[in-house]
């Protein structure tokens, strides 16, 4: 179940990328930054919050207890 | 002469750090190739962003935003920071779990296991290599022409050039050549890692990130400054008819290749330096700060350059003969802050990221020389650990010296920089054989075959269409696209469809190794 929320919220996020909405604005937020660029400086951070929710609820426990047992 | 005392001061603090490392080498090959399987959450995130951060991150961003706008935020590092961090978790933890269980220090050695075959290794082998040359080439030839015009004018008699055809003294005259720039690079870089291994590069890379992680944003601040302000040099773009263009993406790029540009960073997954640093961490918990930071370090990294790169477009106006849009930093330091220091500390920022990459490829060369060619021909026990560490040191001369070579060599070449995408689209390309090999049990040798061969079979065809054909005149410098797309799609589409399809009618991997790989 974890597995899909994750890959349903990854599409999304995949999706979101294309801002064809600000494709062409040359607003400037803040009076200095492009929104295009606002925007995607916004959707990096959101990125670095979707990897931090997957790593506190959807980590490979089982992965890393597989690796230490290590019959090498 | 104060921008020159601080490359050599920077440059002098890495030889320190390699001697350092060296202190804590252990001895043993183990800690050689894979620092032990010791590395911890910081130093793994910081040797790993500084690996995918070439020199391109710092002087190519703010180039390509100067030519193409705010839109390479998006092509390249949005869509950087989503994928790089989804490689790293869904293929490098489980990469780092194989190795760790099994021992392995290459590529090479898991797909032979993984997919019963020793020949694969060595069809991957060549393949892989090939691919890195080139991404090393532009780091070694990027150095020396980086070099070149920050000494310019120190050294009138030793290095004098002669003057312009209009009778102007030549502008990198006095600089320091690209054969000695270069060659002093590839020196420093080959100190530390042949001392230290795969730990004096780790260090490296740390103490090089957040090198040029600071003197990014220290330019970026003084540049906004003495433009007036950061509203004021946003402004003056939105007021220049040269440079407006480049707040919006219309005209500058299509939506396709913004869309199609998603599967150029998923070549990290494929980048045997990548997979070597993998290999380092504790442990799995050991990503979890990769993961999560690894966007917001872009961002940092990136951001800042994109603003500069379209202020230069209003500050600077169009480029004259022989000014290239990779000068565009340079030239904003140099005509706006009037700093020989700052200058100096933009210098070893460039030099840090180029060299916090160069040293994990010629590591990773190192070390899949020795281990999967000499190793795997006479077997794991006809060397001694000592043994193994000198023939992977004699390799990692070997390589350096080849590619200082065809460095310098190849310096003038057009293409050379091309080929730097080339290689990130092979590698991108192949990123389904790894996916598969560690998601799906059902995945064939014949299978695995069918991917390679005809992923190599596409990259030539493409390679040669936008390298070598000759192409109408006015569009030599037009980005090869398919159907609005980057040719790395196509690429993927191939590789991906004939592993799928020649995996589901050939024979199964045997039931010894499906239970070996899958728990």
């Amino acid at each position: 179940m974890k597995t899909v929320v994750v890959l349903v919220l990854f599409l999304v996020l995949t999706f979101l990328h294309q801002d064809d909405w600000y494709w062409n604005d040359k607003t400037l937020w803040f009076g200095f930054l492009p929104a295009g660029l606002g925007y995607h400086a916004i959707y990096s951070v959101v990125a670095a919050l979707f990897w931090y929710l997957v790593s506190k609820f959807a980590w490979p426990h089982k992965t890393e207890e597989w690796a230490e047992q290590g019959d090498a | 002469m104060t921008t020159f005392y601080i490359l050599v001061g920077y440059l002098c603090l890495l030889i320190g750090l390699g001697l350092v490392s060296n202190k804590f080498f252990k001895g043993t090959s183990a800690d050689f190739f894979v620092v032990s399987r010791s590395v911890g959450s910081f130093l793994l995130l910081m040797s790993i962003f500084g690996t995918t951060m070439t020199g391109f991150a710092l002087v190519g961003s703010t180039g390509k935003a100067y030519t193409s706008g705010i839109g390479v935020y998006g092509l390249m590092a949005s869509w950087s920071g989503l994928v790089h961090s989804a490689v790293f978790f869904a293929v490098g933890i489980k990469l780092w779990a194989v190795g760790k269980r099994y021992g392995y220090v290459t590529q090479c050695e898991y797909f032979r296991d993984r997919f019963e075959s020793e020949k694969l290794g060595y069809l991957l082998f060549p393949i892989l290599v090939l691919l890195v040359i080139p991404y090393l080439l532009v780091g070694v030839i990027a150095a020396g022409k980086f070099i070149q015009p920050t000494t310019a004018g120190l050294f009138p008699d030793a290095f004098p050039m002669p003057n312009l055809p209009n009778g102007k003294p030549h502008p990198l005259s006095g600089g320091v050549p690209p054969w000695i720039g270069s060659g002093v690079i590839c020196l420093i870089v080959l100190f530390y890692v042949f001392f230290g291994g795969l730990r004096g590069a780790v260090w490296a890379n740390t103490f090089q990130t957040i090198v040029f992680m600071i003197t990014g944003l220290i330019a970026f601040v003084m540049i906004s400054k003495n433009l007036g302000g950061l509203k004021e040099a946003s402004q003056a773009v939105a007021d220049s008819e040269f440079a407006s263009p480049r707040l919006a993406r219309e005209g500058m790029m299509g939506k396709l290749q913004f869309m199609s540009y998603f599967f150029v960073p998923l070549s990290v997954g494929m980048f045997p330096h990548l997979f070597q640093h993998w290999l380092t961490a504790k442990s799995a918990k050991n990503f979890r700060l990769t993961v999560v930071a690894h966007p917001l370090f872009i961002m940092i990294v990136w951001l800042p350059c994109i603003l500069i790169g379209i202020w230069a477009a209003a500050y600077l106006g169009p480029l004259g003969p022989g000014q290239t849009a990779n000068s565009v930093l340079g030239r904003m330091v140099g005509q706006l802050v009037h700093s020989p220091i700052l200058t100096g500390l933009v210098g070893a920022g460039v030099l840090a990221a180029i060299m916090s990459s160069l040293d994990s490829q010629f590591m990773c060369l190192g070390t899949m020389f020795t281990n999967d060619i000499v190793i795997k021909k006479v077997g794991p026990d006809r060397f001694s650990d000592d043994q193994k560490i000198w023939i992977a040191r004699g390799f990692i001369l070997a390589v350096v010296a080849v590619t200082y070579g065809l460095g310098i060599y190849l310096k003038d070449s057009a293409h050379v920089f091309d080929l730097g995408v080339w290689c990130f689209s092979g590698f991108a390309a192949l990123f389904p054989l790894v996916f598969a090999a560690v998601y799906w049990k059902g995945v064939t040798k014949a299978g695995a075959y069918a991917s390679i061969l005809s992923t190599v079979a596409v990259w030539c065809v493409l390679f040669y269409r936008d390298i070598i054909a000759e192409k109408p005149p006015g569009m030599e410098e037009d980005e090869l696209l398919i159907g609005g797309m980057m040719p790395v799609t196509i690429m993927i589409a191939v590789s991906a469809v004939s592993l799928i399809v020649v995996s589901l009618i050939t024979k199964k991997p045997s039931e010894s190794t499906i239970r070996k790989f899958f728990a």
